[in-house]
């Protein structure tokens, strides 16, 4: 989490080239963009590794992938800056935001909808397979399948690692 | 003009990919031709970049005529056409297996396909984010390829793998979100110059930037404390999926990691930080511990040979890490190395379990006795990959090793020695499972004629020991019932293929590929002058 933050206020210190004195305060203030950004960022994560549920699990992904989406976005922003679509002919005298960030982030929309495509089919094969979507729950069934190893059988530190 | 082929050896199987969908709607079975073609033409168009390569060094396309640093690039030098031509090999030869093997149907093929056009490209790409779509292409190819068999089990292993692989890619494009905030460029041989210009190898921002795109890749190369994805996607794959993922996916992402590290950020970045450096050391040297000890535990063959590669890869990274020229020469060799050695090892227990029905270590007594090519081929791969000379395993080890120890000889500190050290530990953690299967393959059952009188107990012996995991694991395998229990050596299943020349009941062209690229390993292994040669101006250009 801190971590994030940091990272979080080098962006802002770069991007703010020069006025680099910005006091934490300030940074909440002026770019709460990026404080967004990383809180996001551990929100989904968090989601990802505590909830039980499969599907709040790839909510999760999708939320921490939204938060690499806007840190590009943000990235992209120029103070004053006009939409990055000029008509043929026409003078280029305006600044403009950056129209690359726009474009990655496109792309990337598209691989994150494909993921969570992939994610959802699999989680209607398992609730088909085993009525349930609760990895507690699965897992106590897939041990008794025999899937899964049985936890105490082999040593102590295959038990910690198979199926985290 | 020859610089044409790197769009078209990536388009190639990504055209092709949608054909036998389309096909489907007429044709039952269009799905395999397509995909031997499509391979077909990719191994042709990668020897075609090799001998381009071979001739007048690296290779570029613009793509779309947008000139680089704006447009996307695509390079081929030595170190990708190496990945390349085994990325075409495998893909070419995995195909013989699966045909018999399954998973059977045209959307499985287009599957393929994606993956291998996403592998393809990932290897060709010489631009950061093309290279994180790629990646992607590759991973949800792969989670949609392991959950291929339609089972519960597969879907949950393969589930796991996409939330830790979805999240290893969106750390790398965090990675590269940072380094494009610090210079403006996506291009990798550009970025390399703006770093410089524009910021420095103190920045935070680029230093942040390296870090995530380590982690990220580290998650999807499976290094020690963030493998728990991968033994079980191993082994909950089908057979022929299994033989492609283990010797391909984790390779794709360490060339990878050694083309960001070396190509984007320089050894003159990794010297100046040397903290990440030992993050990266120390992970290293605890994946190849860790996983040659859990290999060492396994008894289901393609978990053990799952956890093995962990190990394996925690030797590519520490080559990464350690940044001098011989060490990454071995790096780069073990890499290739460790790829073919898989795919022969997994296709070898692909095979038995095919042909036999048996997958656990102890269904296996005597197989060399029933399928002594089969057999014969596993022990030389499995001695490959313990790193017996002449083998290509051998090599890459020795060179990683030999670069640790100049390492800390030229002023590194401990952390040479050490990985030195915990390489040689490993070798030995390898030869105690090598050993394990060679000793089942050869000696169990010795003396009985027809037959091997333990089994019978080890039946029994069973049940008390797992419970009933054992009984379900081998009425999970469906069709395939498991030959124990009969008596006889080792029982092929019924309609197993049967062939005039040897006595294995395996399939004869997916056998003649196992011993083909078992003598490959070891033919290589002797190529270690000539490898040197053919990596050389990579080298130097990176050590310049």
């Amino acid at each position: 989490m801190t971590g994030a933050l940091d990272a979080a206020v080098g962006v802002a210190s770069v991007l703010a080239s020069g006025t680099a004195t910005a006091s934490a305060f300030d940074v909440l203030t002026t770019r709460h963009s990026y404080v967004a950004f990383a809180l996001l960022l551990c929100i989904g994560l968090y989601m990802m590794i505590a909830n039980p549920n499969l599907v709040k699990k790839i909510i999760g992904l999708n939320l921490f992938q939204t938060a690499i989406f806007l840190l590009f976005i943000t990235s992209a922003y120029v103070e004053g800056g006009a939409m990055p679509i000029v008509p043929e002919g026409a003078a280029e005298t305006q600044t403009f935001v950056s129209p690359l960030p726009h474009v990655i982030v496109l792309t990337a929309i598209v691989v994150g909808v494909s993921l969570t495509a992939v994610g959802l089919a699999l989680c209607i094969r398992i609730y088909d397979e085993y009525g349930t979507l609760r990895t507690d729950v699965l897992r106590d069934l897939l041990r008794d399948e025999g899937s899964l190893p049985e936890r105490p059988a082999i040593g102590g530190n295959d038990g910690g690692e198979a199926d985290e | 003009m020859s610089d044409v082929l790197l769009p078209i050896a990536i388009a190639t199987p990504l055209v092709a990919a949608t054909l036998p969908l389309a096909l489907g709607l007429k044709y039952e079975d269009a799905g395999w031709s397509v995909a031997a073609v499509a391979t077909t033409a990719l191994a042709g168009l990668a020897a075609g970049i090799g001998l381009e390569v071979a001739r007048g060094g690296t290779l570029s396309h613009a793509l779309g005529t947008y000139e680089p640093p704006i447009g996307i690039e695509l390079v081929a030098d030595e170190l990708s056409v190496a990945v390349l031509v085994l990325v075409a090999a495998v893909s070419l030869a995995t195909l013989a297996f699966a045909r018999v093997a399954g998973p059977r149907g045209n959307s499985f093929y287009s599957g393929y396909l994606l993956l291998v056009g996403g592998l393809t490209g990932l290897v060709l790409t010489g631009d950061l984010f093309n290279m994180f779509v790629f990646l992607e292409i590759v991973g949800i190819s792969t989670y949609a390829l392991i959950a291929a068999d339609r089972s519960g089990a597969s879907a949950y292993a393969s589930l796991k793998y996409l939330v830790v692989g979805t999240v290893g890619a969106s750390l790398y494009l965090l990675g590269v979100g940072y380094a494009f905030l610090a210079t403006g460029t996506l291009n990798m041989l550009d970025m390399q110059v703006q770093i410089l210009e524009q910021a420095s190898y103190a920045d935070p921002l680029i230093r942040a930037s390296y870090a995530l795109i380590v982690a990220g890749l580290g998650l999807k190369i499976a290094v020690f404390p963030i493998h728990a994805w991968q033994p079980d996607a191993y082994q909950r794959a089908p057979d022929a999926v299994t033989t492609i993922v283990a010797a391909l996916v984790s390779t794709a992402s360490a060339y990878a990691l050694i083309r960001v590290s070396y190509t984007v950020f320089t050894v003159d970045f990794l010297a100046a930080n040397d903290a990440i450096t030992t993050v990266m050391l120390i992970v290293a040297g605890a994946s190849i511990l860790a996983g040659s000890a859990l290999a060492a535990m396994q008894s289901d063959l393609k978990r053990m040979f799952a956890y093995s590669s962990v190990a394996q890869f925690g030797m590519i990274v520490a080559a990464v890490a350690l940044a001098n020229e011989t060490a990454l020469l071995g790096g780069i060799v073990h890499l290739v190395g460790h790829g073919l050695l898989k795919f022969g090892l997994f296709l070898g227990i692909g095979l038995l379990a095919l042909g036999y029905g048996a997958r656990e270590l102890d269904d296996l007594a005597s197989a060399a006795r029933s399928a002594p090519y089969t057999g014969g081929a596993v022990a030389l791969l499995g001695l490959g990959l313990v790193g017996i000379p002449p083998s290509i395993g051998f090599l890459g080890k020795w060179y990683i090793g030999v670069g640790a120890v100049e390492s800390s000889l030229g002023g590194g500190g401990p952390a040479g020695i050490g990985i030195a050290v915990v390489i040689f530990i490993s070798t030995l953690f390898t030869l105690s499972y090598v050993a394990r299967v060679i000793e089942r393959f050869y000696f169990a059952g010795v003396g009985v004629p027809g037959g091997h009188g333990d089994d019978d107990h080890s039946d029994g012996h069973d049940d008390d020991d797992r419970g009933d995991g054992h009984a379900a694991e081998v009425a999970a395998d469906g069709g395939h019932e498991s030959a124990t229990g009969d008596g006889g050596p080792l029982t092929p299943v019924e309609g197993a293929a049967r062939s005039r020349f040897v006595p294995d009941r395996v399939p004869p062209a997916s056998l003649a590929i196992l011993i083909l690229t078992a003598f490959a390993t070891v033919g290589l292994g002797f190529a270690g002058y000539a490898l040197f040669e053919w990596f050389d101006p990579f080298l130097t250009e990176v050590f310049a």
